[in-house]
């Protein structure tokens, strides 16, 4: 049960843990008890190597897989739901056959909400997004970032207040990709909704992050959650900062030793 | 829509090409057309060299017309054939022939295709039972349909449907299965239904799939209901060739093949044309605008 110290906290995870069969006949534990309670508003990263169970712990969040055990609950209000998240996923699943403006409208189409109101916040994001000009073309005319930028769009589309990212800039290059993520923190700093951020960078974790959350893989368990008491606006300069070095490097041995310990 | 979006194309392609071709022709309008209008020239150029070569052998070796007649006999043959109306008429027969059974086979294996792949049960019950049949040969059937359902136009339709469905099915099946999962769950993470990922998604995903069948499957109607009229029958195309086979004028039964082409082309364009303008978005090139 949440305790009255936790009133601000709109998702907690108490000790969720997930087990896939294999094909093999044998099991697979992709996480092992997690907990975490993330605060309205806070931009949480969460880093770790591949198959520790990063972007599972997101889909079981969104309600797109079912944890074995252990419990996900929405706070602090009653009324905070499964609709109230927004989800951006590794590619940017665009559908080909929908203009950009149609594909930021895909939620509004689904709950047969599309009005005056929710065309025009699709015009507000194709300008926030720098896509003005692009909302009648469509997706394969539009480069990689542009396309995840549409992604991100869709996802903000509905206005929830909580945002899963699953490595969204992971198919980007690297430039591309700093450039993504301080638009991020543009957007994210106009009305700051809680930001889940599933990276396997840690400098654009920690960049981006009030906290970073570092997972060790199989099982996935949570080593630590490492507090990044940077200023904010961040900017690409601070990531030669020393303390962005401590920082990182605090991240990198965390990982380091929960990889040797194996 | 599609030609907006090629339109748009054409644009970005313009500057990119210029530079590098402006220094060695100048005054070149766009680099596309100057290829595509020759091919087809040629195309053309070579169908008519063959027939003037057919020509001339059949007048030179002075060949019997029985065997092959020349291509000026087959078009007297094609004239006369539509100023006493009989081509006119049988093809109408076959034509209808093709269309409704073509329209079966759409329908059922549109049906059966969203069956097979919405419900688990059907799936495992069905598509090997599916797959069974698909390998008798279907104009093997034709004489038992004839049987079965009279030497009338019904047997023929369901001949035609009978050929079509299969290549129809399997590709409408792949289809509707080709949305990549990622896409289905997008989706869900949006609350949609069953239902709506089917309309937003597996359908239109399927499209491509769906008028690579078609062109297939109209193409084999034409056969099915030639091969139908062969096995019985007192009126169509098939029944012209064979009853100008049995009369020896083999110049009839070239001028019948050539309207037999004729439809099966001008069905086929009809696909395409139809293909490209609903599925627009595999068209458009695979190039992107300036990195962000």
């Amino acid at each position: 049960m949440p305790t009255s110290t936790d009133t601000d906290c709109v998702i907690r995870l108490d000790s969720l843990s997930m087990v896939y069969p294999t094909k093999s006949g044998g099991t697979v534990q992709a996480l092992d008890d997690v907990s975490l309670s993330v605060r309205g508003g806070e931009f949480i990263s969460i880093v770790g190597p591949s198959g520790c169970g990063k972007s599972t712990l997101l889909r079981i969040i969104m309600g797109l897989s079912r944890q074995t055990s252990g419990r996900v609950t929405f706070g602090p209000s009653e009324d905070t739901h499964r609709n109230q998240l927004g989800m951006v996923f590794q590619q940017p699943l665009l559908l080909p056959w929908r203009t950009v403006r149609k594909n930021l409208l895909m939620s509004p189409d689904l709950h047969r909400a599309r009005d005056a109101a929710t065309r025009a916040k699709a015009d507000e994001l194709l300008v926030m997004l720098g896509l003005e000009e692009f909302g009648d073309r469509y997706p394969n005319e539009l480069s990689g970032g542009m396309q995840q930028r549409v992604g991100i769009g869709r996802a903000l589309m509905h206005d929830p207040r909580i945002l899963l990212m699953d490595e969204p800039f992971g198919a980007l290059d690297a430039m591309t990709r700093d450039q993504m993520g301080l638009d991020l923190l543009k957007i994210w700093d106009q009305d700051r909704k809680t930001v889940l951020f599933v990276t396997h960078s840690i400098p654009e974790a920690v960049l981006l992050a009030d906290r970073v959350v570092v997972m060790t893989p199989r099982p996935g368990r949570l080593a630590d959650v490492v507090d990044v008491a940077l200023p904010r606006p961040r900017r690409l300069e601070n990531i030669n900062t020393p303390e962005f070095g401590e920082i990182v490097l605090k991240i990198r041995k965390l990982l380091d030793s929960e990889h040797s310990a194996h | 829509m599609s030609t907006s979006t090629k339109r748009h194309a054409a644009e970005r392609e313009a500057p990119e090409g210029e530079p590098v071709e402006a220094p060695a022709r100048p005054g070149t309008p766009v680099r596309g057309r100057r290829r595509r209008v020759p091919e087809i020239t040629y195309s053309v150029l070579v169908f008519l060299g063959l027939l003037v070569v057919w020509q001339v052998v059949v007048k030179l070796f002075d060949v019997s017309t029985i065997l092959v007649p020349a291509p000026t006999a087959v078009a007297g043959s094609l004239v006369d054939g539509f100023q006493d109306g009989s081509l006119m008429t049988h093809s109408v027969v076959t034509l209808k022939e093709i269309l409704l059974g073509f329209g079966i086979a759409v329908g059922s294996a549109l049906v059966s295709a969203v069956l097979i792949t919405q419900f688990r049960p059907v799936e495992r019950v069905l598509f090997p039972l599916l797959i069974l049949t698909q390998t008798i040969p279907k104009v093997a059937m034709a004489p038992l349909l004839i049987v079965w359902f009279g030497i009338g136009i019904s047997s023929k339709v369901l001949t035609v449907a009978l050929i079509a469905f299969f290549p129809l099915l399997i590709n409408a099946v792949l289809g509707f299965r080709s949305a990549a999962h990622e896409q289905v769950e997008m989706l869900r993470s949006f609350g949609a239904s069953r239902a709506q990922v089917m309309r937003h998604l597996q359908i239109p995903s399927a499209l491509p799939h769906i008028f690579a069948g078609l062109e297939v499957a109209v193409i084999l109607s034409v056969t099915g209901a030639v091969v139908a009229e062969f096995v019985g029958s007192s009126e169509g195309l098939g029944y012209l060739i064979q009853a100008s086979n049995f009369t020896l004028d083999v110049a009839r039964t070239f001028a019948v093949i050539v309207v037999l082409s004729a439809i099966g082309i001008a069905l086929h364009a009809v696909v395409v044309r139809l293909g490209k303008w609903l599925v627009f978005w595999t068209a458009t090139p695979t190039e992107t605008a300036g990195e962000v």
